[in-house]
């Protein structure tokens, strides 16, 4: 980089100030390339990537057609065996605001807002969505314990922000399995 | 040849006056939210609280400071009477208006949105129309800066424009840009609807167009701290600057690729996909070289300083340093809080460890560090530096500038360590109450304490900051010598024409924004049925 300035005739001790700099400076961009190298395998080779497609959601109609219509929220057995979580964040709570999934089940978090941004995240995991109305957020996740687990809201959404507090009740999957048989869309209340 | 002196100061002084006041709105939110008070009965109180502290901080001290110190760099640097100056102070005034028509529907809870704004909630006008004119008045001081490298380069052809000026015309144009996203968001999204002329937002362009200034505006808030750790500290602690040519090249850098990084803002997002938070991701850490290169650069400087001043062997320089030194010291304290905060940056800054702490926190705790600390901690440097040739008085308390700086650094790790710690356990951020009854939560009660004591020990270092500059005004008067920045070890006779001006910057920053915002913005706009109804704040029935 160096090298673009012309100077007077360089002594050693420029020189070797010069050197020393180059060093540095491909040293910095080494780690660089590193750092971006390690996301671009996580994201290639796993697959650990943010929700990769945008879809959109009408919030004015949520409530009467479409796939957050109230009977359709809550956490559904689908045929593969996997399981999907629809939930609606509004001003001030989830809807459901207990969520039951099962363990060791491949699950995918479909949600939308219905008036402002929102935003959650589950407790000691690294489930973290936001939620823009308009859009549909998707994440999928594994749950490997059963436990309860807090879903806070984390981005401000007005003057109740902080009472805004769902939870994550994890189950074993058999129980899961043999309730989801009973009713088609589950929360904590079954 | 001083003309700005009052200019200058007046911006000091007005950024500094509302820093005191954001300050202790802050220390009073970390103390309402802790277990040492009772449950807050009126959490918009919080939150109006917040929006207040955030826009003080974000928008006025850094903005402010920014454009004082850049008219006294054009006068001291350039050696000639700034160009301009009734400008300056339209600039300076639009500045204050603007910041007063902010804060009063904030005062009067009209306008809880906090200085992020999140959309589709939409508050008062005035709070909006507050900010466009501190962005304008700051645009004034953009073009005043151009205008005055322009005229200076006309008047000397092929002589290297000093260093200083080179830097701090980098940061005018990054901001002058990046501004532009937040300015779309406002004219075109968010106050139509606070004027009433429409009922509807479109929360994910919005969130698209802050994501143009989110980040890049953090560099701005940088600019003054690295021209003083260039430019100020290696003469302040008797060394030289190591490389001027490094120096021009890490501004170009930041200019560069400061701007088109805002989406990993966004990683958790749904309207925006996921190959572009990848792109961003990757630019993100591009901008941390430009810094890779100032840790060395100015580590190497002060090594001279050390070795001037006798020190020998690999380490003996560091004792030679001149500790006593507010200039040594301060900048010791900011790369102990930038190496701390960078480290979390690099965190935030991946595709996939974001989501462990995106929103909580843990960033609250990061940008503190970075900006209230690192960055903060050499404004009030730079403060003390200039303030002798601004008043004609000398700053002569050593050792009360020492110990805000102490405080400063000590207060601010007190405050966000513990932040980064509860970020990792899940703390949602911006909350006006927890319930540290609940066992999930009772971890987090010691932390949280903490960073209340951290923030009181800021809140006395801003006492101090305040008792030392009023003991300089009233210091006796006396003439200080001519005002001097920092040597190179070689300074340059000539510098190639890309490191002379901004012209190819500026092209390779406005071409890498349309490249990584071109896209998204465009999906955005095009995509239907994205308009959602807008959600008023603080009306009264």
């Amino acid at each position: 980089m160096t090298d673009l300035v012309s100077q007077p005739a360089p002594d050693p001790a420029a020189e070797h100030a010069e050197r020393v700099e180059h060093r540095w400076a491909t040293f910095a961009v080494a780690i660089i390339v590193l750092l971006v190298a390690v996301a671009t395998f996580a994201a290639f080779y796993h697959t650990a990537v943010p929700q990769a497609r945008v879809e959109t959601v009408n919030p004015r109609t949520l409530h009467l057609a479409g796939e957050f219509i109230e009977s359709n929220l809550g956490s559904a057995l689908d045929a593969d065996g996997s399981v999907t979580v629809r939930v609606i964040g509004e001003q001030y709570s989830f809807t459901p605001s207990c969520i039951l999934v099962p363990t060791d089940t491949p699950i995918t978090f479909r949600m939308t807002s219905a008036d402002v941004v929102h935003g959650f995240l589950v407790d000691g995991t690294n489930i973290n969505l936001m939620l823009v109305p308009g859009y549909i957020s998707s994440l999928g996740a594994r749950f490997d314990a059963p436990g309860e687990r807090l879903m806070p809201c984390h981005e401000f959404c007005g003057v109740g922000h902080e009472g805004m507090w769902a939870r994550v009740r994890i189950v074993d999957k058999a129980a899961f399995v043999a309730l989801a048989t009973r009713r088609r869309r589950l929360s904590c209340v079954e | 040849m001083w003309n700005s002196k009052r200019l200058i100061l007046a911006h000091f002084w007005f950024a500094f006056a509302g820093f005191g006041i954001a300050l202790l709105l802050g220390e009073w939110q970390m103390f309402i939210r802790s277990p040492l008070a009772a449950w807050i009965s009126d959490p918009d109180l919080y939150y109006r609280s917040v929006t207040a502290h955030g826009t003080t901080m974000a928008y006025v001290l850094p903005t402010l400071v920014a454009m004082g110190f850049g008219y006294f760099v054009t006068e001291q640097a350039l050696k000639r009477p700034m160009i301009g100056l009734h400008w300056a102070w339209l600039g300076w005034g639009l500045a204050v208006l603007g910041t007063i028509s902010a804060i009063v529907p904030v005062a009067l809870g009209r306008a809880s949105v906090l200085y992020t704004f999140y959309p589709p909630m939409v508050g008062n006008a005035f709070y909006y129309i507050g900010i466009v004119l501190v962005v304008l008045g700051s645009w004034i001081w953009v073009a005043l800066m151009a205008v005055n490298l322009y005229r200076w380069k006309r008047d000397n052809p092929g002589a290297p424009v000093p260093f200083p000026m080179f830097a701090t015309v980098a940061g005018a144009y990054l901001w002058g840009w990046t501004a532009v996203g937040a300015a779309l968001e406002l004219l075109f999204q968010i106050m139509p609807v606070a004027l009433g002329w429409r009922d509807t937002i479109d929360a994910g362009l919005a969130r698209v167009f802050f994501s143009w200034t989110l980040h890049a505006i953090v560099y701005f808030w940088l600019m003054p701290t690295y021209i003083a750790y260039y430019t100020i500290v290696p003469r302040a602690i008797g060394g030289r600057l190591f490389s001027d040519t490094m120096g021009r090249i890490a501004f170009a850098l930041f200019l560069v690729a400061a701007m088109p990084i805002g989406i990993h803002h966004a990683f958790e997002d749904p309207q925006v996909g996921a190959g572009f938070k990848y792109l961003h991701s990757v630019f993100t850490g591009v901008v941390a070289i430009p810094t890779l290169l100032t840790v060395f650069t100015i580590c190497a400087s002060v090594e001279i300083a050390g070795r001037l001043r006798g020190g020998r062997g690999v380490l003996g320089w560091l004792k030679a340093l001149p500790w006593l030194n507010p200039a040594m010291l301060g900048t010791a304290l900011s790369f102990v809080m930038l190496g701390f905060g960078g480290a979390g940056g690099l965190i935030n800054m991946s595709y996939q460890l974001d989501a462990t702490i995106h929103n909580t926190q843990w960033v609250t705790g990061h940008f503190h560090l970075i900006f209230a600390g690192a960055i903060v901690i050499m404004y009030f440097v730079i403060a003390y530096d200039i303030w002798p040739h601004l008043t004609g008085r000398a700053l002569g308390c050593f050792g009360l500038m020492r110990a805000q700086l102490w405080l400063w650094g000590i207060g601010m790790i007190v405050l966000t360590f513990p932040w980064h710690w509860v970020g990792i356990l899940g703390m949602p951020r911006r909350m006006a109450f927890y319930d540290y009854t609940n066992p999930a939560l009772a971890s987090l009660a010691m932390p949280v304490i903490m960073s209340v004591i951290g923030g009181a020990i800021l809140v006395v270092s801003g006492a101090l900051l305040f008792l030392v500059l009023l003991r300089g005004q009233f210091a006796p008067r006396s003439e200080p010598e001519a005002y001097r920045f920092s040597v190179a070890v070689r300074p340059p006779h000539r510098v190639p024409a890309a490191l002379n001006g901004m012209g190819l910057w500026v092209g390779l920053m406005i071409a890498l924004t349309i490249v990584n915002y071109g896209f998204p913005i465009a999906h955005a706009i095009a995509t239907p049925g994205t308009a959602v109804p807008a959600v008023m704040v603080g009306e009264r029935p």
